[in-house]
């Protein structure tokens, strides 16, 4: 990012940084982000944040864990050591099905949860830039990067969209 | 208290603000403990001791120090399985059956009820490794290469796919719970000082709650949702076959699986009133788990309670149509006339019986009440397994072998001590994790709290309706169910402020 200076409106309803996001994209501006302490629904479609793909990497993981339980399966019972149970088939499929079953959902939910994280840029001590410590427990904060914070029509262009508060944040390690 | 259409506020009280909701359900994890908490604490460490000397001297000694005889080659250990695991089912149900069903009121309730799912499969799992005699060869169930030729496992065998099951069961849990999670950790984070700020920053793995991660965060819970619908559905099933795919009368039985399936989750919903009913006056969260959450929970407890009537039943049923006199035998005399009648008494008695006084509102309704009720079905629930397992092998098939089973100090100290386990990391989470879904409960606030329907009454639904919705319909929003938003609750005043 080329940018490190950034005004933080913060909103205290989620109706007002609704309405405030209008006003910005009106004008023009772009958002750099917005954090609230819950999924505000329809707001991913005002700010055009794009659809996850993280289902369809569930998919993929699922396929993976399932057939690798169907190779396993069949490669310890049914090829490398068939063993004779009272007379019954080697390759009884469906006692297998459980087994697939349960390493499906495993490797769908494992894969998936760690592309999440991944994706999110989220480990164990990651340290994300925090711009209103707020906004994890009741405010909204809509976040513009700007050349330079000392942009009084900008400001107050958010004045009049009901914000709460006001900061400027600068974040010097990018 | 009827003010709409709507269905019964899930969260009561007025002026209710979102700083509120923070402050309210991380009072207990950012207060210092409680006198209650830490009774209750002391109390469940010590039967945590207690197990530990049991367990120990188990592993040491053998299973050889419990009531066993060659007759009644499981009994307590594996009856204590199968009810621990049962109790798991109804954490599982709330947080994703009822999140793909669309049901709000599971938000107040799912976190705590996952937590309890994680706790209750641990406690399965330490009497699955405290029966195997050599625990240290646990590995043994896997199929890992070995010396021995390959000799892989019997992949046919419902004991191999019960150890697939129950691991993935829990690592699916842990992660569905700990995604939940991290939002919540966050939020003490912001609010956290020093040392526990460090702590919880590491927990929370860097969470912002942008516009991004929030999406990510619906589509992750909505696919682990319908992931692990299937998963708890499967889990109990194959717990069933363990005994269904035997020989032996009274577990020989193809209703197994959907049988299990439901009495796990009666015995589960049964041990969360148990659990929430004391934690949320305890923790003061009645304004979050209200009443109405307790007679939704009662109306699943019928239900379930009527479905596990209904298979024993069939139970009978079965064992007289199918006209094989070892079934109708174990069915009509041993199980009800038996030396063990009186566990078959509370079996039916507190499963079928008492659960149907809940069809009177007055009953369901009453907290106290309900309580009591709850305590009566988790003794029922673990009868159950009682009846199942020890009862259907203490008259073998030779009456020379018939035998009785004695539980001895080591098996009462396994199970209170599991008792202890449980309580013990249950406490340890409700002091330092959020006990509530904040965001989710937060996400509630505006529609369909006491406090947003009585605007809704007050007039303003008209308001909203001239002006049509006013936000875009989400396109996929798996949380809210009713997207009544009305613009004119918009308090400019500050909600906090």
């Amino acid at each position: 990012m080329s940018n490190s200076k950034f005004i933080v409106a913060s909103y205290n309803d989620e109706d007002l940084l609704k309405d405030g996001v209008k006003s910005i994209q009106a004008e023009g501006h772009s958002i750099f982000d917005v954090f609230t302490p819950y999924p505000v629904h329809g707001l991913h479609h005002m700010l055009h944040v794009p659809r996850s793909r993280l289902p369809k990497i569930a998919f993929v993981f699922g396929c993976i864990g399932g057939l690798s339980a169907i190779a396993l399966i069949s490669y310890c019972n049914g090829i490398d050591w068939p063993i004779d149970i009272g007379g019954k088939p080697y390759f009884p499929w469906p006692d297998f099905v459980p087994i697939t079953f349960e390493l499906t959902v495993l490797f769908a939910s494992l894969g998936m949860a760690f592309a999440y994280f991944y994706v999110n840029g989220m480990y164990p001590g990651a340290k994300p830039d925090i711009f209103d410590e707020r906004s994890t427990n009741d405010r909204f904060a809509l976040v513009l990067a700007v050349p330079d914070t000392n942009n009084e029509k900008l400001t107050d262009l958010l004045k009049s969209t009901g914000v709460s508060e006001i900061t400027y944040k600068e974040f010097n390690k990018r | 208290m009827e003010l709409s259409l709507y269905r019964q506020p899930l969260i009561t009280g007025d002026e209710v603000t979102l700083g509120q909701i923070t402050d309210e359900v991380l009072k207990p994890v950012e207060g210092p403990p409680t006198r209650n908490w830490i009774l209750g604490f002391s109390a469940s460490f010590f039967f945590l001791l207690i197990w530990l000397v049991a367990i120990g001297d188990t592993f040491w000694n053998g299973v050889g120090e419990w009531g066993l005889n060659k007759t009644i080659g499981w009994a307590w250990d594996i009856t204590g399985f199968v009810w621990w695991v049962g109790i798991g089912h109804a954490g599982t149900l709330i947080s994703a059956v009822l999140l793909l069903f669309r049901q709000n009121w599971r938000n107040s309730i799912n976190r705590s009820a996952e937590a309890m799912t994680l706790f209750a499969v641990i406690c399965a799992a330490t009497y699955i490794f405290g029966h195997m005699g050599r625990p240290w060869l646990f590995y043994w169930i896997f199929p890992l290469p070995n010396t021995f030729g390959s000799l892989w496992v019997n992949f046919n065998s419902p004991l191999v796919w019960d150890a697939f099951a129950v691991s993935t069961y829990f690592t699916v849990s842990l992660v569905f719970w700990y995604v939940g999670l991290v939002p919540d950790i966050a939020t003490i984070r912001d609010r956290a000082k020093g040392f526990s700020r460090t702590i919880y920053s590491v927990l929370s793995f860097g969470w912002t709650g942008s516009a991004r991660q929030w999406v990510r965060f619906e589509a992750v819970s909505l696919i682990l949702a319908g992931l692990a619908t299937p998963l708890v559905l499967s889990v109990h099933s194959i717990v069933s076959s363990d005994f269904a795919t035997s020989l032996i009368p009274g577990w020989h039985t193809t209703i197994f699986p959907p049988y299990f399936v439901a009495g796990a989750i009666f015995s589960g919903f049964g041990m969360v009133q148990t659990l929430l009913i004391v934690a949320r006056s305890v923790l003061k969260l009645e304004k979050y788990i209200t009443r109405d959450h307790i007679e939704t929970m009662n109306r699943i407890l019928i239900l379930t309670g009527s479905v596990v009537g209904v298979a024993y039943g069939t139970e009978f049923f079965v064992a007289w149509y199918s006209g094989s006199e070892y079934e109708a035998y174990h069915f009509f005399y041993t199980r009800p006339q038996g030396p063990y009648w009186w566990a078959w008494v509370m079996m039916i008695s507190c499963n079928v019986i008492i659960p149907q006084i809940l069809w009177v509102k007055q009953i369901r309704t009453n907290i106290t009440l309900t309580w009591i009720l709850s305590i009566f079905v988790n003794i029922g629930m673990w009868f159950e397994r009682f009846v199942i397992i020890v009862l259907s092998l203490h008259r073998d098939f030779l009456p020379s072998s018939w035998a009785m089973f004695y539980p001895t100090i080591v098996d009462i100290g396994v199970f209170v001590g599991s008792i202890g386990l449980f309580m013990t990391m249950f406490l340890l989470f409700i002091k330092y994790f959020p006990s509530i879904a904040m965001a989710e409960v937060k996400l509630l606030l505006k529609t369909q709290s006491e406090q947003s329907q009585k605007l809704q009454a007050a007039g303003e639904f008209a308001h909203a309706a001239a002006h049509g919705n006013a936000y875009d319909s989400p396109y996929g929003d798996i949380v809210i169910a009713s997207t009544t938003t009305i613009s004119s609750t918009k308090k400019t005043g500050g909600l906090h402020e």
